[in-house]
């Protein structure tokens, strides 16, 4: 029987590369202006994943995103680097998703892959930082998840070993199957694409799946699915005469506490 | 860092236009189009996916291989029971070329190679070469796969090719004791083993680059009774039927990541690769042409490299207010590497492509012949200049091992010496010199130039190059008068191959100049050698 694993990818902004033109005068994001990546972490998920199927025989890896059409770009990337297959949730009904919008659509494409072993993803994404999608996919799955992993201990068919960063060290968990996993930044790089994968990877057309493919409530789907409203984005840039130097006493702590509370920042 | 994206000229020499014409016998005229899934329709796709898989390759020489070079020049390899071991850097650069479908670029697509061209092989050489010259030699002597490509019979090939593919490290063991360049007094002994239908190897190997690799193309003395180069006969030995041992790994200047071994064969089985008697007069031959041309690679990479720091240092290195970059001293050094540089590599695309264009043109076969050690000699001896000059930019500071310049300065040296020494190269170049067949080539130059477009700079550089020309004649009679076997005429030819290199360089670049005209600045820098160099050479003759 076969072991299916399945990696949720996003293709976010190259904040390495970002120009002048990024931002449009009302502060929205230029997207067309922005060079695009595979967002780092989401990366560091597909090697594990990969590292799974190198030690499962018969195991596939199938990368999910949603976005635009471009977005198979990643799909492409993964492929080259081992992954099987993969598919863009691409729909104008699934734009302006928040989390909980986002999260729903995935659930409901990887129900339509029938019986899933392993899910991984990403800890959080480099344009949202909200480390919230992993998660709530799990939920919507009923399935159990181990967030903040670090490295494949062990994994068979049944169960999987797995480090995982705590606030002050880190711990060895082991999870029965199903479980869907968030990667962070420490674990191993990913492996770089294969030459052959590529060439043939530059010849294939990547699925791209609409709302009407996944048996979804439409009502939960993008925008209207998602109860965070954006209100404006604002390009802030801290330069170094609006630091302070805070001196190390009672008095100069209470003083931060208490504007970072009127800032609304605590 | 992407040691390919960075680099415009690569992408430049990769979309020149005769490309079309080396894919199309490459691919046979896309006999596999269609057939087989990264099988190439037209010249395009196939460009396109040379292209892919450079930039491939430039991250990883960018990411891994660069980054472990100082490492692997401090621990090197060790000797552990007569076996080596790579330093670590060294296996986690094999590792991720492996592992990246890369290892035999040049293989039939049978073979699970790529059907890359000689074209590719050599950019990719270069692009891993200026990451670091020493794990260079390892990559490069893949191109062992291509002499068995080409001679061996189908067995052999269905046995050790996929191998390669898989990532078998592969060493070229020619030299002896007393056999260097003088390869016609090999004496390893290699004897028919009736009983087991092999052959056995028995003797010493030395100087042996990547000596303890998985495959080993091996040159012995088949014929007993002979002692020349007709006795000789190749074979192939792998490591994994025993019968081998490295005796020692030898302490170097340089490329102190390849390990350099002496070998001791004993009763090692092997078999023979293609015919009896014709080891070193055809297949070495064959091999070396190719490492000559993987030598120039090699070189062009360091020169890169060396042109890279020196530019970067200048242009942070602050004294008397300015930084160095600004001075006129300083923008000299760095103008001569940047053109000597970019000459050396104009000449290796265009001798690739000669090479690729062989398998079906012997006309091209005997340009790839002519300009091969041209190649060699200028490209190896560029490094060596360049990694001169990249010390002399960087001043006291390059003196010090903190500095990769000095790293370079190591492993430039072993350029002009290995695969045939620049004075070797001078030899294989006087057939062409005394047949007249560089003058037709330039005058082919010449014709070219003068069907493209040409602004008035270029039209005095063809002025120049064409003058040039007509002293170097003027010379070569001056050298010849008394027999091209003459002791005067010898005392020349290095001076007489140095000047048509420089010619040959010079009209290579007003090409590309026409292409592209950021070229032209080195292209004027070869004109004005070549005519200087042409007159000084002149005035020797005509007064001593």
């Amino acid at each position: 029987m076969s072991f299916k694993i399945v990696v949720l990818a996003k293709q976010v902004p190259d904040t390495h590369n970002v120009g002048a033109d990024a931002m449009n005068a009302d502060g929205t994001v230029n997207r067309a202006a922005l060079p695009t990546v595979f967002n780092p972490e989401d990366l560091k998920a597909l090697e594990m994943a990969l590292r799974v199927k190198d030690r499962m025989q018969d195991a596939t890896v199938t990368v999910v995103t949603m976005g635009p059409p471009r977005a198979a770009e990643i799909i492409k990337d993964a492929c080259s680097r081992g992954a099987d297959d993969g598919f863009v949730l691409s729909d104008m009904r699934f734009a302006g998703a928040d989390t909980l919008a986002t999260s729903y659509a995935l659930s409901q494409a990887i129900k339509q892959l029938g019986k899933v072993d392993l899910i991984f993803g990403g800890r959080q994404a480099i344009d949202g930082d909200t480390a919230q999608v992993g998660p709530q996919v799990a939920e919507k799955l009923e399935i159990p998840q181990i967030t903040y992993a670090e490295e494949l201990i062990d994994v068979n068919a049944t169960s999987i070993t797995i480090r995982r960063r705590l606030e002050r060290g880190t711990e060895c968990v082991k999870a029965t199957l199903p479980v869907l996993v968030t990667v962070t930044s420490a674990a191993n790089d990913c492996r770089f694409p294969n030459a052959h994968r590529l060439l043939r990877q530059a010849k294939d057309e990547t699925r791209l799946i609409n709302a009407d493919n996944i048996d979804a409530d439409m009502e939960r789907l993008g925008l209207k699915g998602s109860p965070t409203k954006v209100k404006k984005i604002e390009n802030v840039v801290l330069a170094h005469k609006e630091s302070v130097v805070l001196q190390p006493t009672d008095e100069a702590l209470n003083e931060l506490s208490a504007t970072l509370i009127k800032e609304h920042i605590l | 860092m992407n040691f390919y994206t960075d680099n415009d000229n690569l992408s430049f020499y990769l979309h020149h236009p005769e490309m079309e014409q080396v894919v199309a016998v490459k691919e046979k005229d896309y006999a596999e189009a269609g057939k087989h899934p990264e099988a190439p329709a037209n010249a395009e796709e196939a460009v396109s996916n040379y292209d892919t898989v450079m930039n491939l390759l430039g991250e990883i020489a960018g990411e891994v291989i660069a980054p472990n070079a100082e490492e692997v020049d401090h621990v090197g390899p060790s000797l552990v029971d007569g076996h080596v071991n790579y330093a670590p850097g060294t296996r986690r650069n094999l590792d991720a070329l492996i592992q990246s479908g890369l290892y035999g670029m040049t293989l039939e697509r049978q073979y699970n190679g790529l059907n890359f061209p000689r074209v590719a092989a050599v950019m990719a050489a270069e692009i891993i070469a200026r990451a670091d010259v020493g794990f260079a030699t390892i990559w490069g002597l893949q191109d062992c796969a291509d002499t068995i490509q080409q001679f061996a019979n189908e067995e052999l090939k269905n046995k050790y090719l996929p191998r390669i593919y898989e990532g078998a490290t592969c060493s070229m063991d020619l030299t002896e004791p007393d056999a260097g360049s003088d390869l016609q007094s090999v004496r390893l002994k290699a004897t028919y083993d009736e009983a087991n239908k092999c052959w056995r190897l028995n003797g010493v190997k030395r100087f042996i680059t990547n000596g303890d690799a998985d495959l080993h193309l091996v040159l012995a003395r088949s014929e007993e009774g002979t002692n020349d180069g007709r006795g000789l006969s190749y074979f192939v030995f792998d490591k994994a039927d025993g019968g081998m041992i490295v005796r020692r790994i030898e302490n170097k200047m340089g490329i102190k990541g390849s390990p350099t071994a002496e070998l001791q064969f004993t009763n090692a089985p092997c078999q023979i690769v293609g015919e009896r008697r014709l080891g070193l007069i055809k297949y070495v031959m064959s091999l070396m042409n190719g490492a000559r041309l993987g030598v120039g690679a090699q070189s062009i990479g360091l020169c890169e490299a060396a042109c890279r720091e020196a530019e970067a240092y200048a242009a942070s290195r602050e004294q008397f207010g300015h930084t160095i970059d600004k001075f006129v001293a300083v923008q000299d050094l760095l103008y001569q590497m940047r053109a000597r540089t970019d000459g050396a590599r104009s000449l290796m695309y265009e001798t690739a492509r000669y090479v690729d264009l062989s398998a079906s043109s012997k006309p091209a076969s005997r340009v790839a012949d002519i300009l091969t050690p041209l190649v060699k000699l200028n490209a190896s001896e560029f490094a060596n200049r360049c990694a001169y000059d990249c010390i002399q930019v960087h001043g006291g500071s390059g003196f010090m091992k903190e500095y990769a310049c000095e790293r370079l300065y190591r492993d430039a040296r072993i350029l002009s010496i290995y695969e045939g020494t620049s004075q070797l190269q001078v030899v294989a170049a006087m057939k062409g010199i005394a047949s007249g067949a560089y003058l037709k080539q330039i005058e082919s130059y010449d014709a070219k130039v003068s069907e493209g477009e040409m602004n008035d700079e270029m039209k005095h550089c063809q002025e120049v190059l064409r003058k040039a020309t007509g002293l170097y004649s003027k010379l070569y009679e001056l050298a010849a008068a008394e027999g091209t076997t003459s002791e005067r005429f010898e005392h020349s030819t290095r001076a007489l191959t140095e000047v048509l290199s420089n010619i040959i360089m010079g009209y290579l670049l007003l090409l590309d100049s026409q292409r592209d005209a950021r070229l032209l600045n080195s292209c004027k820098y070869f004109v004005k050698e070549s005519i200087g160099q042409v007159s000084q050479h002149l005035a020797e003759l005509e007064n001593c």
